[in-house]
């Protein structure tokens, strides 16, 4: 795992854990956590619940300070850069997004753009034409002037996306993107998140539990389990039988699926 | 559906156009109404003023009924709406966002409540408190405003830490009802004549009785809206999610204290000034919303500018609907905000 020259975005033996509120104890939840991610790529954070994905995914983005070890962005510590800076490179996509106010698609869009935005700076049309851009491109710029409450489930999650783009970033996050959409919206993000990738050349990071759509979308994989990260490589060599039952402690049988392209994983029985 | 459609259910929200036109359009709109209102309202009343008399300056001050009607009784009580309808609402608007919850008001945290028993033990138990420009009873609620926010935010804060929003609502909710225990047994040690005067300022008035008052609330509502001004695109981005704010650039704890301490600000001085005036704060940030849509960039400013105007109106109808009787606004606002939070909590559960 040394940082190659195409290396972008590193973390440094990473470990977090959760303060715990009047006792001063403390849940790890990442322990050092070495990973790199190729600019271009397409990683997925793989492991059971609890294992540390949405943890590592925040430490990524910066939103949490690790307890020790250190997250490089193009080399440079996102400790010691400015979060707007950070922001302006890397966006995050949670898995759901509850708004306490009623903002349109658009008005969420733009606010993509607060990083690029001073403070007490108004969005100019620069700025409302890359909204518009981000709508087009997520399939949602019909939406645009609907309250953001009252779309579904995958449009909403495409207009969290086309927010994220507004932020033109070269890094998105993804925090389980599809893990609240039924099979049809599933393979439109899919779909949408590869184009990105593709075209836009934006790397990804994509925290998962879907297995199919992790083997069809990632190059990379990380596998984590107990806040440790037990396997990192090409997703054709790490996703195999044996991890998945290291894992979810599940058999599981991993084959080539023709038509679809890519390996597929079917649970057959939980071990252990 | 077209941007047109909604344009047409909301004129001045109109998220078509750019912010900044929506913004313009939005401080004229509201703003000519505020003035309008506050130019307007003193000159009615339970009793007819001639204005031409009242602002003739060859008739002596002493002997000019209308000039000392205009002057001493109403043109503070319109002044003093302004100013606290502005502060109210807006604050109204700041907490809901750092709460993330649009049904919160300045009073939810408790400030009212410590203000309200600081209030009453000046009133009941007497001596002295005053503090330069502010006489005995207004030094006291503000003491108790400030120690009712120290109090919630000491439980609800940790170092280095987001707010957790959840600590908050359930420490003002507590120190609100143990606060009240507190006045209910303060007013039981009390006599009737004591108890009648507590209860009075409880419920809120503006008859505040001159300039002085005003000019003493004055600095910590200003500071309150210099604070404001920086928050509110920090306020949208948190009001659809913290942990996304967080990741595109806003200090998220930052953000949370510096509303946190602007909002208990304004409602401090808003209350001590005029008691704890009801209903403001929830009643004009939603009737905005539904005219100018959720940007807290055009809430925030629509919010002061329309409570201004809401409560100067309220002040108008307390002043006019019994007359000669006056009641005091906050059992007007209470009225009207009563059923319209009732509305909104069915419209929105």
């Amino acid at each position: 795992m040394s940082s190659s020259s195409s290396t972008y975005l590193v973390a440094h033996e990473l470990s977090y854990a959760y303060p715990r509120r009047g006792k001063g104890a403390v849940v790890p939840a990442v322990s050092d956590v070495s990973l790199a991610v190729a600019r271009g790529s397409f990683t997925g954070l793989l492991g059971p619940n609890g294992c540390g994905k949405t943890t590592l995914l925040k430490l990524m983005a910066g939103v949490l300070r690790p307890v020790s070890g250190s997250v490089t962005l193009e080399g440079r510590s996102l400790a010691d850069m400015p979060r707007r800076a950070a922001a302006r490179h890397m966006a995050v996509v949670p898995q759901d997004t509850h708004p306490a106010f009623d903002y349109t698609a658009l008005e969420i869009v733009l606010m993509g753009r607060h990083p690029h935005l001073h403070p007490t700076q108004l969005e100019g049309p620069g700025d409302l034409a890359i909204a518009h851009q981000s709508l087009e491109s997520t399939g949602t710029l019909h939406l645009a002037h609907r309250p953001f409450t009252s779309l579904s489930g995958g449009e909403r999650q495409r207009v969290v996306i086309a927010s994220a783009l507004a932020q033109q970033p070269d890094v998105l996050l993804l925090d389980e993107p599809t893990a609240s959409l039924d099979l049809g919206y599933q393979l439109e993000v899919a779909a949408l998140l590869r184009r990105l990738s593709r075209e836009h050349d934006v790397t990804m990071v994509m925290a998962t539990h879907d297995l199919n759509l992790a083997a069809s979308m990632c190059d990379t994989l990380a596998l984590l389990r107990d806040g440790r990260l037990v396997r990192h490589g090409a997703t054709a060599q790490v996703l195999t039988s044996d991890n998945v039952r290291r894992l979810y402690d599940v058999d599981a049988d991993v084959q080539f699926h023709q038509s679809a392209g890519h390996l597929t994983v079917t649970p057959v029985r939980r071990v252990g | 559906m077209d941007a047109t459609t909604h344009t047409a259910l909301a004129p001045l929200a109109g998220s078509g156009r750019p912010i900044r036109s929506r913004l313009v359009l939005t401080i004229a709109g509201f703003g000519t109404l505020a003035i309008v209102t506050c130019v307007v309202a003193p000159l009615l009343g339970s009793s007819s003023i001639n204005l031409r008399r009242a602002l003739d300056a060859s008739i002596p001050f002493a002997t000019n009924v209308d000039a000392q009607i205009l002057f001493i009784a109403r043109l503070p009580r319109v002044l003093a709406g302004a100013l606290v309808g502005a502060a109210l609402a807006s604050a109204g608007v700041v907490f809901q966002a750092l709460l993330r919850n649009p049904l919160a008001t300045p009073f939810t945290l408790g400030v009212s409540a410590g203000a309200s028993l600081g209030a009453m033990l000046v009133i009941i138990l007497g001596g002295t408190l005053a503090v330069g420009p502010w006489s005995s009873v207004p030094a006291a609620s503000l003491a108790g405003a400030g120690l009712a926010a120290a109090i919630v935010y000491a439980l609800a804060n940790g170092p280095r830490r987001v707010m957790s929003t959840t600590v908050l609502l359930l420490a003002g909710v507590t120190l609100n009802a143990f606060f009240s225990a507190l006045i209910v047994f303060v007013q039981y040690l009390a006599d009737f004549a004591e108890v009648a005067r507590a209860a009075r300022w409880l419920m809120g008035d503006l008859d505040v009785g001159g300039f002085r008052p005003i000019l003493a609330a004055l600095p910590l509502v200003a500071a309150a809206a210099a604070i404001f001004v920086r928050l509110p695109a920090a306020l949208n981005l948190m009001g659809v999610d913290t942990d996304s704010a967080s990741a595109r650039g806003v200090d998220v704890v930052a953000t949370q204290r510096w509303a946190f301490f602007s909002a208990s600000l304004a409602t401090s001085g808003a209350v001590a000034l005029a008691g704890p005036i009801g209903f403001i704060g929830i009643v004009v940030p939603h009737l905005v919303r539904l005219l100018v849509g959720s940007d807290h960039r055009i809430v925030l400013p629509a919010s002061a500018l329309f409570g201004a105007t809401f409560l100067v109106a309220c002040d108008l109808l307390a002043r006019t609907l019994l007359a000669p009787v006056e009641i005091p606004v906050g059992i007007v606002t209470a009225i009207i905000g009563g059923p319209f939070f009732l509305w909104l909590l069915v419209r929105e559960g």
